[in-house]
């Protein structure tokens, strides 16, 4: 059996021309928004923590207000003060 | 992608005695009907790896087998708090997801559902055999559609029923015909408020009913969504095939309607059922 090597996911530049900064994307260019209301149990919203299932292990929860604070600020005056603290968020990992 | 090595502790490389193994997980993608469902044509994954199919009597869940380093539960808490490493995977974990959709019922799976094992995969589909095959069987010959509608902030809003903008400057102090001006601002906007509110719920309901079902998202938070206009509905409606061309219509002929008021709509879609997916996959 060959040796598992840690290979970082390489970005695919696809010859029809797909955006290169987003190598997923496909032809429905969907947006970025619209997939994470979808994606993420409850949508994103302005409070934000997400539950996420991993099966058999213990429920992990992600705080989106580091992902909407990490934002570049695409709409001036748009911050909204995101006040919601999560109880199960510890220092660790951080 | 979040590239850097998490685990700091492996510091020897892999040598002819005693290669590395990394921890692997096995990311989840959809669950399907088995029938007629092959890899092939289905696009890389997540880590760019091959998706591959586990049949458990007639269910079939698409999956790949990813590195705990970075899939893993401590690497999410990190990378999914990463914009670029989200919008990344959340592309690519709908990428497949499509790919299996057009090719029969699909039930999508939400981010990030990590499994230690195949065995472990097979056990949920086992466990939740009812719940899913009557999903696939409820999401057979349907779509989920997008509809989103904002309030247009260039349009005049409607004019209130009592518009006290008229001062009497004669008799009046420039102070009091400030307030009534601002009253009256007030009340425009009060009264522009609700009719967009009331315009909103009329397009959800008129769209609701061409649907087998319906399901309202909050609005989208303009910071991410890089749209001033104020959002007035972000609904997602499950159609039945048969039905499209009647709910795009009904859509078309809603946004005509109510661009009078200064509101409009969009249409997104075709989208796999991810709205419509919570009996097949809650828990119990």
């Amino acid at each position: 059996m060959d040796e598992f090597q840690y290979r970082a996911p390489a970005r695919v530049i696809d010859e029809s021309g797909r955006d290169v900064a987003h190598p997923h994307l496909d032809n429905r260019r969907v947006a970025l928004v619209d997939l994470l209301d979808r994606l993420l149990a409850g949508g994103v919203v302005a409070m934000g923590d997400v539950e996420l299932s991993i099966a058999d292990v213990p429920l992990v929860r992600i705080s989106l207000r580091a992902v909407i604070a990490s934002v570049s600020t695409l709409a001036e005056g748009a911050a909204r003060e995101l006040t919601e603290e999560s109880p199960q968020r510890s220092d660790q990992g951080r | 992608m979040n590239t850097k090595a998490p685990n700091a502790d492996r510091t020897t490389g892999p040598s002819a005695d005693t290669p590395s193994r990394p921890a692997l997980g096995v990311w989840l993608y959809a669950v399907t009907s088995s029938r007629g469902r092959e890899t092939s044509g289905l696009p890389s994954g997540v880590a760019d790896e091959p998706v591959r199919l586990i049949d458990a009597d007639g269910l079939t869940a698409a999956v790949g087998t990813v590195d705990l380093r970075e899939f893993g539960e401590e690497a999410l808490r990190r990378n999914l708090e990463d914009l670029d490493w989200l919008a990344d995977a959340a592309r690519a974990h709908d990428h497949v997801i499509n790919a299996l959709a057009r090719s029969g019922a699909t039930i999508p799976v939400g981010l990030a559902t990590v499994f230690a094992d195949d065995g472990n995969v097979r056990a949920m589909l086992d466990e939740r055999r009812a719940n899913l095959s009557a999903a696939l069987s409820r999401l057979a010959g349907r779509t989920e559609w997008g509809v989103k509608a904002y309030a247009d902030p260039t349009a005049a809003p409607p004019v209130a029923e009592s518009d006290a903008s008229g001062a009497d400057t004669e008799k009046e102090g420039a102070g009091t015909a400030f307030l009534k001006r601002k009253r009256a601002q007030l009340t425009r906007q009060q009264s522009a408020a609700k009719v967009h509110a009331e315009r909103a719920a009329h397009i959800h309901a008129r769209l609701d009913r061409l649907s087998v079902s319906s399901r309202l998202y909050a609005p989208q938070n303009p910071a991410l969504t890089g749209r001033r206009e104020h959002m007035l509905l972000n609904g997602a409606y499950l159609v039945d095939d048969g039905c499209l061309d009647a709910f795009r219509s009904a859509v078309t002929f809603l946004d005509a309607e109510v661009r009078r008021e200064g509101v409009h709509v969009e249409l997104t879609g075709p989208w796999p059922p991810y709205s419509f997916t919570a009996e097949g996959l809650g828990d119990g």
